[in-house]
């Protein structure tokens, strides 16, 4: 589903955030994505959403070269890949319910339609009670639960996810990965960058260090290393 | 119907954002209407001007002074020469005892004259051409000046010349102005749609990351730019429909006391509506401009 081929990431200014960086994740994997701050996990992530460009490799998403695609068809592959923020970016001039329907209204889902999947995005994550509240009343965890509601309500094959647990405490977290697991049991290809090593047991890891892949462990599913 | 119903929506919201801080809103509205209504204005009044032009120079007059060895014989020759000519309405014989008379009525010389030995007028025609352009009427003018026994053959016409030189002026001045006003209010659309793009910055990031197109992100300020031009268009008309109503009374009191039912005339229909579509199209032009400059500059990080 996702591959990168000896991929490298310069920024302007010199500071390579990611070099020769090669692995395959399959469809349906979940994989995390660890390593010190600073070590390109969200520049690896960006580039799968084609928010940056490498300068040299090649990045796949569902067999499609996304470092060739032009600007036009970029929003094609964003519609595909639900993404969840570490500042989580929700817009704080609308209610929740609003911040979750936004994906589906540029899709250009019906009002009937909309309504019923940001109900069952909002119950996924706990916070149907909360849709008329504005994103700012609500906690630090409701937040990111929120960011998720609507990376989900498109129903995407991939989830990409930077730092979701970033400062939450352990109950927070353990919640927050049943979710993630939960989309891992549907079928949903996810990839989620940590640096919590509690949430690591049983599920492949791949561990970067100064932008190179240092150790990959493997989960049930094996992915190719270079 | 739910591309319809979508549309509706974003209209809906385009019209909420413009007035999101109402005295700034408002405020750019009635500036557009303001610089609409100048050009505008001057172009109703202009209308009604060359209708009022039309009104008097469709009785222009030409007096041919006769010779005053000019007999009897002559002047009914003089008359079925001038009854056959097709550029000729009609022509009116005033025998020279005739415009004496008139003339001791009409501004009390009555002294002077009963102290004249013989009458110095000359017999006269008063002719009542076809044509009321200036240029035709001068022609004739010149072609019966070359009549024998016509000493002199005056056209009333120098004032309508003056008057359409300076409708003419008028006309290159309101399209000067017009051209002038419409590019400040592409350029007041330009800088509202800037400003409306820099508040909503966050919001365009976030679509962009999941996934709309860019005529989704461009759509609602294309129509906020188009709706503030209609509005601006309505305020223009208003104020023009406002100052026709209060100057109606005067200009009519004004007109009959020169003797004419000359009344103003209003905005047309289709003037109307021309005024509006026109500051609806400059206002999305305004819009699309200030598009194209800041939306390629507000990428997802």
């Amino acid at each position: 589903m996702i591959s990168f081929n000896q991929v490298s990431k310069r920024y302007p200014g010199g500071f390579e955030a990611l070099k020769n960086v090669s692995f395959d994740l399959a469809k349906g994997e979940m994989a995390f994505l660890t390593g010190h701050s600073g070590a390109g996990k969200s520049t690896l992530l960006k580039l799968i959403a084609a928010i940056e460009r490498p300068n040299s490799g090649s990045v796949l998403v569902n067999n499609q070269n996304v470092s060739a695609l032009k600007n036009a068809a970029l929003p094609f592959l964003r519609r595909n890949i639900g993404m969840i923020f570490q500042d989580h970016k929700l817009l704080f001039d609308r209610s929740v319910f609003d911040n979750v329907q936004l994906p589906l209204q540029i899709c250009g889902f019906d009002h009937r339609e909309t309504a019923k999947r940001v109900r069952a995005a909002l119950d996924k994550v706990g916070l149907l009670g909360r849709e008329k509240a504005n994103p700012i009343a609500l906690s630090g965890g409701e937040q990111q639960r929120l960011c998720i509601a609507r990376a989900i309500v498109n129903r995407p094959s991939i989830l990409l996810a930077d730092e979701p647990t970033g400062n939450l405490d352990a109950e927070y977290t353990q919640e927050i990965m049943k979710i993630f697991d939960s989309f891992h049991q549907v079928g949903a290809t996810l990839l989620i960058s940590t640096h919590d090593a509690g949430m690591l047991k049983g599920v492949r890891t791949i561990n970067l260090r100064h932008g190179e892949i240092a150790t990959e462990s493997s989960g049930k599913i094996t992915g190719a290393a270079s | 119907m739910g591309a319809l119903a979508q549309h509706a929506g974003i209209a809906q919201n385009a019209l909420r954002r413009l007035f999101s801080s109402p005295i700034s809103g408002f405020l750019n509205i009635i500036v557009i209407g303001i610089a609409l209504c100048l050009p505008s204005g001057m172009y109703v009044l202009m209308q009604n001007a060359q209708g009022l032009l039309a009104e008097v120079s469709a009785s222009p007059q030409i007096s041919l002074f006769l010779t005053m060895d000019a007999n009897a014989e002559d002047i009914a020759t003089l008359r079925k020469q001038l009854a056959q000519n097709p550029a000729i309405g009609k022509a009116v014989f005033v025998p020279r005892a005739d415009a004496l008379k008139n003339l001791a009525q009409s501004n009390g010389l009555a002294d002077v004259i009963a102290g004249l030995e013989s009458n110095p007028l000359p017999d006269a025609f008063v002719v009542s051409p076809r044509a009321t352009r200036a240029q035709a009427l001068d022609l004739l003018r010149n072609q019966l000046q070359k009549i024998p026994h016509v000493d002199l053959a005056q056209l009333d016409s120098a004032w309508i010349y003056k008057l359409e030189a300076m409708l003419d002026f008028a006309r290159i001045l309101t399209f000067i102005l017009a051209g002038l006003l419409s590019l400040a209010l592409v350029a007041i659309t330009f800088n509202t749609i800037r400003l409306q793009i820099m508040t909503q910055k966050d919001e365009i990031q976030v679509a962009k990351l999941i996934g709309a197109t860019n005529s989704f992100v461009r759509r609602p300020f294309l129509y906020l730019g188009a709706m503030q031009g209609m509005l601006g268009g309505i305020t223009a008309w208003l104020i023009i429909v406002l100052c026709l109503h209060f100057l109606k009374q005067p200009v009519s009191t004004l007109s009959r006391l020169y003797g004419s039912n000359f009344a103003l005339q209003p905005l047309s229909a289709a003037d109307s509506l021309t005024l509006m579509l026109f500051s609806l199209y400059l206002g999305l032009m305004g819009a699309w401009l200030s598009v194209a400059r800041h939306l390629s500059e507000i990428e997802p990080r």
